[in-house]
């Protein structure tokens, strides 16, 4: 743990959380998803979480959003404990979050929309951020008239847009195929770079953990998942996803993490299949 | 009403089958062009089903002449009332007792009673309370309206996307805003489904209710005319009723395409 910034100075600090969920219809079926899991972001830190499917990882960003609450353990955001809804924070969602009524322009401005920001206001910085992420004459298709990779565009500008200080990502580029992935990786990356939020990435692909992030945490499988371990990432930025891959250090990390997730991927994988 | 059903050879056959039918209820019902086949008497098949020369001269005269309007009038405001009303409360308690579960479970027997049960009985309840005018079909049409849309709403409002919605409250929603921007505009796809069943079941309504008592109304147009046997003005007051029940159904599609621009039609989605 001696790579995790220190607590009381972190963006974002998970302490010593367990999330149990009991069963609705018979209260003794209970099933315990994470159990004692620390993990702190430091202030511009881009980490990435990884794991065997199932494993708890997106009830991990759950909890830091404050959509969850957990069972033990405390949630502190620039050092104030969190309670209710994370309002400092953006979510990428895994699945589609847009609102299939709205089209493009007016997901991208809803969150200002909902701050009472001035009509005209809103709009000129929603037309900004559709051209910024590449979707300058998009704003008035709907979602369903949108590919899959224009979606999470919308949905990663409609984020951006509320200037969150802390970016929480659940596997957002995980339903995309592989050349629109690498794009929208090395888009992501220009993005962060220009203000460095701090970041959790959840992935269960160990490649991108590394292509993206400052700091890799490998958490075991479930059930009573726990952080394993912790690696940091010093590859140079800027980093092109593509490129870094081929680079010996790179490498060198994935074959040093993936020794020590492969034991966890295999347990994860066998309890799938009971 | 999509546009394969407006290309001009598709609207041709539906008007020559339309023609076809007028003519065959033609040779069939007036006398002395074909011999009787069920009937004993010549005369007995357009006593029972009309002559439909006369039922358009019927129609005709009613438009030219003026009479109809004011039955026609009222019959179309009832509907109207109870469609508008019947909807706004189905809109309205659907989305109170889908947000409260609690509400919901207390309410849950009773509702399923009120709908199960056949409501055209509340008619003569609704006499004494209402009178015989407009009200008491207004209320009658409203009870089967609401039921409709409440139901639909309800569903909408339970199925909306749990992501959908922890989007937007990460987007910093409040309650009443999730209310506003995304529970409502979720319901209302459902509730468009409904609108086509609901508007017929409001003009069910307001003629059921004329039916079983009034002094205006096309539903009392018609009771008139059965009361002396003149089946050519039933069947002029069926063909009117007809034609303006698919009117009200075309301005609900017209307003469906309007508001619900967002909603993947075949052939159009991924359209880039």
């Amino acid at each position: 743990m001696t790579l995790a910034p220190a607590l009381g100075t972190s963006a974002l600090a998970l302490e010593n959380i367990t999330c149990t969920f009991v069963s609705r219809d018979d209260r003794s079926q209970r099933y315990t998803a994470l159990r004692d899991t620390t993990l702190a972001v430091a202030p511009g830190e881009f980490v990435a979480v990884v794991g065997p499917t199932g494993c708890g990882k997106s009830t991990l960003l759950n909890i830091a959003a404050g959509l969850l609450e957990p069972s033990a353990g405390s949630v502190s955001v620039l050092g104030e404990p969190l309670a209710g809804i994370n309002a400092r924070a953006g979510y990428l969602f895994q699945t589609e979050a847009l609102m299939p009524w709205r089209n493009a322009l007016d997901n991208v401005t809803a969150g200002l929309e909902f701050r009472g920001v001035q009509r005209n206001e809103y709009l000129a910085k929603g037309n900004e951020w559709l051209r910024r992420v590449g979707l300058g004459g998009f704003g008035d298709r709907y979602p369903h008239q949108l590919s899959g990779g224009m979606r999470k565009r919308v949905s990663l500008a409609q984020t951006l847009i509320l200037n969150p200080q802390i970016l929480l990502m659940d596997e957002p580029f995980s339903a995309l195929d592989v050349q629109t992935r690498q794009l929208m990786e090395n888009e992501l990356l220009e993005l962060w770079s220009a203000d460095r939020k701090s970041v959790i990435f959840i992935t269960h692909d160990l490649e991108e953990a590394i292509a993206l992030s400052d700091r890799v945490v490998v958490l075991s499988a479930g059930p009573e998942a726990h952080p394993l371990g912790e690696y940091r990432i010093g590859l140079p930025r800027p980093r092109d996803v593509a490129e870094v891959r081929l680079t010996p250090r790179f490498l060198e990390l994935h074959a040093e993490i993936w020794h020590a997730m492969k034991a966890e991927v295999l347990k994860g994988y066998a309890q799938q299949l009971q | 009403m999509r546009s394969s059903s407006s290309s001009p050879a598709l609207r041709a056959w539906q008007l020559l089958l339309l023609a076809g039918l007028f003519l065959a209820w033609h040779v069939l019902a007036v006398p002395g062009i074909v011999p009787p086949i069920y009937f004993d008497d010549p005369y007995k098949a357009a006593f029972f089903f009309g002559e439909p020369l006369k039922v358009l001269g019927r129609i005709w005269n009613w438009f030219v002449g003026g009479d109809i309007y004011r039955h026609l009038w009222v019959t179309l405001l009832e509907t109207m009332l109870a469609f508008v009303i019947g909807t706004v409360s189905g809109i309205v308690i659907g989305i109170w007792l889908a947000l409260a579960p609690t509400a919901s479970a207390i309410f849950d027997p009773y509702i399923k009673a009120l709908n199960a049960m056949p409501r055209v009985i509340l008619a003569p309840i609704f006499f004494v309370w209402f009178g015989l005018g407009i009200a008491s079909k207004v209320a009658l049409g409203v009870t089967l309206v609401f039921f409709i849309v409440f139901f639909n709403v309800y569903q909408g409002v339970r199925e909306v996307s749990p992501v959908v919605l922890a989007n937007a409250r990460m987007l910093g929603a409040t309650q009443k805003q999730l209310l506003r921007y995304v529970y409502l505009p979720s319901a209302m796809s459902w509730v468009f489904a409904s609108l086509h069943n609901s508007v017929g079941l409001a003009f069910v309504g307001a003629v059921v209710g004329e039916y079983l008592g009034s002094a205006e109304g096309v539903g009392y147009l018609i009771l008139q005319a059965e009361g002396v046997f003149d089946i050519n003005t039933v069947f002029a007051g069926i063909l009117v009723l007809t034609a303006f029940a698919l009117v009200l159904d075309g301005a609900v599609t017209l307003v469906e395409k309007r508001l619900m621009v967002w909603q993947p039609r075949s052939g159009e989605t991924e359209r880039i």
